[in-house]
């Protein structure tokens, strides 16, 4: 007889989905399935409105990481004003767009994964979450907190409020950098510093305990995809698209980002309200690809920032690139954050960081803008049409977690048929399928925008389609 | 005469008497959950003074039963978000509208004026799209309009704010935890 189990909501993670695994007669994973519950229709609602609301609107896609949404959705303005954005504000932009880079990196590695990576993937659920880390790891909780108000308060700073900022706007930003906010923003650098190197010493002797987890959180060869520069090094906020097969070959060095709509496609599944893009020239689904973090490494020569090129050298030298195991999305989160750090360092002490020239005016001057940055979970990509009065007449949105979809699938699979099985589920098991969405770190109120937020629901079903047994925890 | 002995034979802890605090994001952008955690060092206090006991970052599968305050992030969007306010609604005494769209609609409200199956056609028929169909397999059908919290249970406080920054939700929390109704005319107002 055979079984569906479905895990609903799937926890600690950004957004609402299920997970549904099917198991046969002899009690092996068949089927797994992340079903994401939410559509909200962004691309529909904005439609008649002016083309200078986006922004704001766009930012409200999701409060997780709102920042990704005004700087793709400015860039895409800065398009359709057909304008040159001052190089104080690209730069304004560029540190808050890590600062939310690193608030949600900081979010996923401390709040929502580090429960499990801590106190263990079997550990009491009643226990396992940033609470009982305040217990058993304080200072462990202690530090993410610390580091997630790190970007936080730089956010706050620039745009008068930490979650949906209204400071970037077509054209550049809105105001400029005060003196008084700069030093107070590099008063705080050297405590968010000593942080991530602390946290850099005590996880990676953890792998060790995760070999299995290594093994099958989604270690596969796809494509990874990110932005790149001309240097090799980190890029978050311009540059083109790199593409980069499992063998490490780059099969597309430099795309234009304007013609996105030429090598990725979006495919949609029954199952899902979260649709699934692949790279056109492999066709679908063999041009599964994976961004964020861990494709961002993969695809750079170094990440350009001294004590960030220290850790990636200790990352590649016990780990040959490109890294095809998701599990190493959580290193590849933590030397981000470092980088994020230094970055924005070296930005605020740029002499042109205080000019007061941070924005560009014109009436639009183009009837199609497309604008793409790197959110911390991967490419993001915002498309508007507008008409002669400036009215929004199409929106598109790929959304950098959408990116994954294809992937966080097939590492759901991998990791349940590895440890779920038998005629006795433990919750143990389906923590760890949980956790390789952890590990991810979708965003799935971003990721179904179109029609609402992403709902994770994990089933397990018998070769007939029927349910077999349900676990629910709690 | 026996005497009865004070020692536990069970590990089991006994139930504490903190508050029980819940926290859920319905059909909002996550943005109202992120000012609560923006509370950052206070989360440590508000730790000891009550026992989360549902919400999307600890691991409770189910709606928990006697839950004295919770805090419900954005609209009623589909079936899913109904039942569960409907559920929220009976297993708690304090049940609080957690931001604007929790509030009004806002910004998941903006659909409305389009219809379902508009936006449906848009976002998964499109002619670019491969294999251009609806998603309905396991998925929770979108409601045609979505609403605010008070229009479908009781709400017992309002707490506008897109989102509310996490002064303002701490202070309610302090107020609620200790018995009284916050007054928010100095903290916060819609849309802020
Ligand atoms: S009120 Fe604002 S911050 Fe809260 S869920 Fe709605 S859009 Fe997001």
């Amino acid at each position: 007889m055979t079984r569906r189990i479905e895990i609903n909501p799937v926890t600690r993670i950004e957004g609402h989905a299920m997970i549904s695994l099917h198991l046969d007669d002899a009690g092996l994973v068949q089927q797994a399935h992340l079903h994401v519950n939410q559509l909200r229709g962004f691309e529909q609602f904005c439609v008649g409105r002016p083309f200078y609301e986006m922004p704001a609107l766009m930012a409200r896609i999701c409060g997780i990481c709102p920042v990704s949404h005004l700087v793709a959705a400015s860039k895409a303005c800065d398009e359709l004003l057909a304008v040159q954005v001052p190089p104080t504000a690209a730069k304004l932009r560029r540190i808050m767009n890590l600062a939310q880079i690193i608030q949600s990196h900081a979010l996923n590695f401390f709040h929502l994964s580090s429960p499990d990576l801590l106190l263990g993937m079997d550990s009491d659920p009643t226990q396992r979450n940033l609470f009982g880390l305040l217990q058993s790891h304080p200072e462990r909780a202690r530090d993410g907190i610390r580091l997630r108000q790190f970007g936080q308060q730089i956010i706050e700073l620039l745009g008068g409020k930490r979650i949906h900022p209204g400071w970037v706007v077509p054209g550049g930003v809105n105001e400029p950098l005060s003196k008084a906010h700069r030093e107070q923003m590099l008063g705080m650098v050297p405590d968010a510093l000593a942080i991530i190197e602390r946290t850099l010493t005590w996880f990676p002797p953890l792998l060790d305990q995760f070999s299995a987890e290594i093994q099958t959180f989604g270690n596969f060869p796809s494509l990874f995809v990110g932005l790149a520069n001309h240097q090799g090094t980190l890029e978050h906020y311009d540059g083109g698209i790199r593409v980069m097969d499992s063998a490490g070959n780059n099969i597309a060095q430099w795309l234009e980002p304007n013609h996105y709509a030429d090598y990725i496609g979006e495919a949609v599944e029954p199952d899902s309200y979260l649709k699934s893009p692949y790279y056109k020239p492999l066709g679908y689904p063999d041009g599964m690809y994976r961004v964020g973090p861990l494709a961002r490494l993969n695809l750079v020569d170094r990440c350009g920032t001294p004590r960030a090129d220290a850790a990636f050298a200790t990352f590649t030298a016990s780990h040959p690139r490109p890294v095809l195991s998701s599990f190493h999305y959580h290193y590849a989160r933590l030397i981000e954050i470092l980088y994020g750090i230094e970055q924005i360092e070296l930005l605020l002490n740029d002499p042109d960081i205080l000019s007061e020239h941070v924005r560009a005016f014109a009436e639009p001057n183009r009837s199609e803008g497309i604008g793409v940055s790197e959110a911390p979970r991967g490419t993001l990509i915002h498309h508007y049409r507008i008409d002669g009065q400036g009215l929004v007449t199409y929106a598109n949105m790929i959304i950098a977690s959408g990116n994954n979809n294809l992937a966080m699938n097939r590492g759901i699979l991998q990791a349940a048929r590895h440890f779920v099985h038998g005629t006795e589920i433990k919750e143990g098991m389906l923590n760890r399928v949980e956790a390789v969405i952890r590990a991810f770190d979708p965003c799935l109120s971003c990721s179904t925008h179109a029609a609402g937020a992403m709902p994770f629901h994990i089933c397990l079903h018998a070769p007939d389609g029927s349910l077999l047994h349900e676990l629910w925890r709690g | 005469m026996t005497m009865t002995t004070a020692t536990p034979t069970t590990t089991t802890p006994p139930p504490s008497s903190k508050p029980r605090l819940a926290t859920i994001w319905l059909d909002g952008c996550s943005g109202c959950h992120m000012s609560f955690l923006d509370q950052d060092e206070l989360l440590i206090t508000l730790a000891a003074r009550a026992d989360l006991v549902y919400s999307p970052i600890v691991d409770t599968k189910a709606f928990p039963e006697n839950v004295d305050i919770t805090l419900v992030e954005g609209a009623i969007g589909n079936a899913e978000d109904l039942a569960k306010i409907l559920q929220i609604r009976r297993n708690t005494r304090l049940l609080v509208s957690l931001g604007d769209c929790a509030v009004t609609g806002n910004v998941s409200a903006m659909r409305n004026s389009f219809g379902v199956i508009p936006i449906l056609e848009r976002v998964y028929h499109e002619p670019a799209l491969l294999h251009p169909a609806t998603p309905q397999t396991d998925l929770p059908a979108l409601r045609e309009r979505v609403c605010p919290l008070h229009e479908v249970v009781h709400v017992d406080l309002f707490v506008p704010g897109c989102p509310p920054d996490a002064a303002t939700i701490a202070y309610c929390l302090d107020a609620l935890l200790e018995g009284r109704m916050p007054d928010l005319s100095q903290h916060t107002r819609f849309g802020k």
